[in-house]
């Protein structure tokens, strides 16, 4: 069973989903449990397999027993199962949350949703966990396919942002399959390590195939993964969709796109041509400099709590891609760090813009007005989130700020760090504007401030399905930032074999 | 003359190209949400054709072997002919890796008489047979959410939804 384990992080949900959505046709309160007990084998799998890949180190496991480059492997290393593990984790947690959510928002098909939204985590999951370059664009597409559906189970407008998202996230995997069918031409393999052995046994970095197959890689993946300016499809999806769904997708789907292009571009693609042979550093560079910046001053401008959030995340993506193209240790540590942190950070702060959805009916960011007294829970979860986005020690935001910083000055990309910090300043005004209005309430000029005078005060906190997920959420946030050490240690263990110290790197 | 060579000579991954241009441009600039997916399904379709380009050589044929051929190769694995249960392969292979670095005995067995050069490649057909279920899929989830649009606002035109969400809100 526990040789299974990295199997199991995949099939738990999956199989859960194929009974759900049996059992879910003829009893529709059975469908909760079983998601919970499905995801929660998941992340007991996940945890089982990082605690292998740390005593023991790179995992193999053969799918069905086929040997590598016939069949399908799963190679684990530090980072795989660091990813898979936050991946399952925030699974389970909006499952939780998604308990009396689903049936109030989605109440006629619940059995459906809670199939598709196990399908979107085994999509998730296999893209984090699989070796084959063509296994990972299917369950691209899987998880995809899916998360259109979550999306427009929403309002009108979320239907009309799925339509748009299922064009351009097809446009985005088809080029990242068009990418692999390149590289296949070169290599004559799809196993990502098999490729990479043959790329540099043959010297095949100079050809212009390799160069135009990384090209449509990148591309795919920044277009699923919103890097400005290729999000246009992200905001109205996570601002309208069912709360569930942004709580599920909005920290997930951008995060792991964003493992995918680690994983091309260390593991496939060597670090020594993605860095130092294409020496795009300083575009890409400035180019998440301006996703940054486009990100949180967007974000200022939203009255729409959610849709304020969506902007954060094109942000922190800018976070991420700038952080691993500045090609230096310190910066590759922060960007997975940061990916795994605002992860947690993230579905923090969409878990409270779901509650605040829940107990208002508004989704507007004054809605949070008197919300201190009435819901101190809640808002303690929020602040928790907000300081940990606005990076304020001991929250897992600071740590991971603190290493992009240090590989932005360590490369010389001033521009990157002065846009972390404004970026840092814009959220820090967002969130202290949302915690002006739940201390004080809003301004009765700005015409919410009539009809509160008599219940502002009253303590009336959330029901526990939904506050619970919000509570772990953020004392993980504060794990994660506590803990830091040791999840740095895994990452740099993962950095160590490419050599990223030689001094041909800059 | 070179020009014409190249362009005979690549003929369908010239097609591939013109495919995929046409429906990004279908993607991009058409009003109407189908014909959006009409451009969606060329798209995808160019990629096939690219896939399926790869996999021809000249002179080759499809990738079955003939009755004798399979015979002499299995004559080579011994007594062994009848199972054909792949998983159970799948597992000496993977035991032939874990006792020494051998080359897995998969598809090696007989390769001598085999040549590789008179057979298509299989890979990417596979790979294609995937690919178009996941493009029937994507098409049939878009249309349902096509079909959705159309419950909620009554049309299928692009600026008419875009002037109701300016117009009303909800």
């Amino acid at each position: 069973m526990i040789d299974q384990a990295p199997a199991i992080v995949l099939l738990a949900p999956f199989l859960t989903a194929v009974l759900v959505v049996l059992v879910g046709m003829k009893y529709e309160r059975a469908c909760f449990p079983l998601v919970l007990l499905g995801l929660s084998f998941s992340v007991a799998a996940a945890v089982q397999t990082i605690l292998q890949v740390v005593e023991a180190g790179t995992l193999r496991y053969y799918m069905g027993g086929w040997p590598p480059p016939f069949g399908i492997e799963f190679r684990i290393d530090g980072l795989n199962a660091l990813v898979a593990l936050t991946v399952s984790t925030v699974a389970l947690i909006s499952a939780v949350y998604s308990k009396n959510r689903v049936p109030e928002e989605n109440g006629d098909k619940i059995s459906i949703y809670y199939t598709l939204l196990l399908l979107v985590v085994t999509g998730l999951l296999g893209m984090v966990l699989t070796g084959d370059a063509f296994n990972l664009y299917v369950l691209l597409e899987v998880s995809a396919l899916t998360s259109y559906a979550l999306i427009a189970m929403g309002t009108r407008r979320a239907t009309v942002a799925a339509f748009k998202y299922a064009i351009i996230g097809t446009i985005g995997a088809s080029f990242y399959l068009l990418g692999v069918g390149y590289l296949y031409i070169k290599t004559g393999s799809l196993n990502m390590f098999d490729i990479h052995e043959v790329l540099v046994a043959e010297d095949l970095h100079r050809s212009t195939t390799v160069l135009v197959a990384f090209i449509l890689i990148t591309v795919g993946v920044w277009i699923k993964m919103a890097f400005f300016p290729l999000h246009a499809w992200l905001p109205n999806s996570y601002t309208f969709a069912p709360t569930t769904t942004s709580c599920l997708l909005g920290p997930l789907v951008t995060k792991v796109m964003v493992y995918v292009m680690i994983r091309m571009m260390l593991t496939v693609f060597d670090p020594v041509y993605t860095f130092v042979q294409l020496n795009w550093g300083d575009i890409v560079v400035w180019m998440a400099v301006i996703a940054i910046l486009v990100g949180s001053l967007s974000a200022l401008a939203q009255t729409d709590l959610r849709r304020m959030l969506a902007f954060l995340i094109v942000a922190e993506v800018g976070y991420m891609v700038g952080g691993v193209w500045l090609a230096n240790t310190a910066g590759l540590v922060g960007a997975i760090y940061h990916l795994i942190a605002d992860v947690f950070m993230t579905l923090c702060v969409f878990l409270f813009a779901g509650i605040v959805f829940a107990k208002t009916g508004k989704r507007e960011i004054t809605a949070t007005h008197g919300l201190f007294a009435k819901m101190p829970l809640t808002m303690a979860g929020l602040a928790v989130g907000a300081l940990s986005l606005i990076g304020i020690p001991p929250t897992a935001g600071f740590f991971s700020k603190w290493y992009l910083i240090q590989g932005g000055m360590a490369s010389g990309h001033w521009g990157y760090v002065v846009a972390l910090l404004i970026s840092s300043l814009a959220m820090a005004v967002l969130f202290f504007r949302i915690f002006e209005y739940a201390l004080f309430g809003v301004k009765p000029a700005e015409g919410h401030g009539d009809h509160h005078a008599g219940d502002q005060g009253k303590f009336s906190e959330a029901s526990a399905s939904i506050l619970l997920p919000l509570m772990g959420t953020a004392s993980l946030v504060l794990l994660i930032g506590i803990f830091n050490q040791s999840i740095v240690s895994i990452i740099t263990d993962f950095l160590v074999q490419f050599n990223l110290a030689d001094p041909m790197f800059r | 003359m070179e020009l014409l060579k190249a362009i005979v000579g690549g003929m369908n991954y010239w097609i591939f190209i013109i495919l995929m241009m046409i429906g990004l441009y279908a993607m991009i600039t058409k009003n109407n949400l189908v014909k959006k997916l009409i451009g969606m399904s060329i798209f995808q379709t160019s990629i096939l054709l690219f896939f399926i380009s790869l996999a021809v050589k000249e002179g080759a044929t499809i990738p079955i072997l003939h009755h004798d051929q399979a015979h002499a190769k299995q004559g080579d694995h011994g007594e062994g002919g009848k199972h054909s249960d792949p998983s159970h392969k799948g597992k000496e292979a993977a035991s032939a890796i874990e006792e020494g670095k051998e080359k897995p005995s998969v598809s090696h067995a007989g390769s001598s008489k085999i040549d590789p050069d008179r057979f298509t490649n299989p890979l990417p057909h596979v790979l294609m047979l995937t690919a178009i279920v996941v493009g029937v899929s994507t098409l049939g989830v878009a249309l349902s959410i096509t079909q959705k649009l159309y419950t909620e606002f009554g049309t299928i035109e692009e600026n008419e939804i875009l002037d109701q969400l300016k117009s009303g809100d909800d």
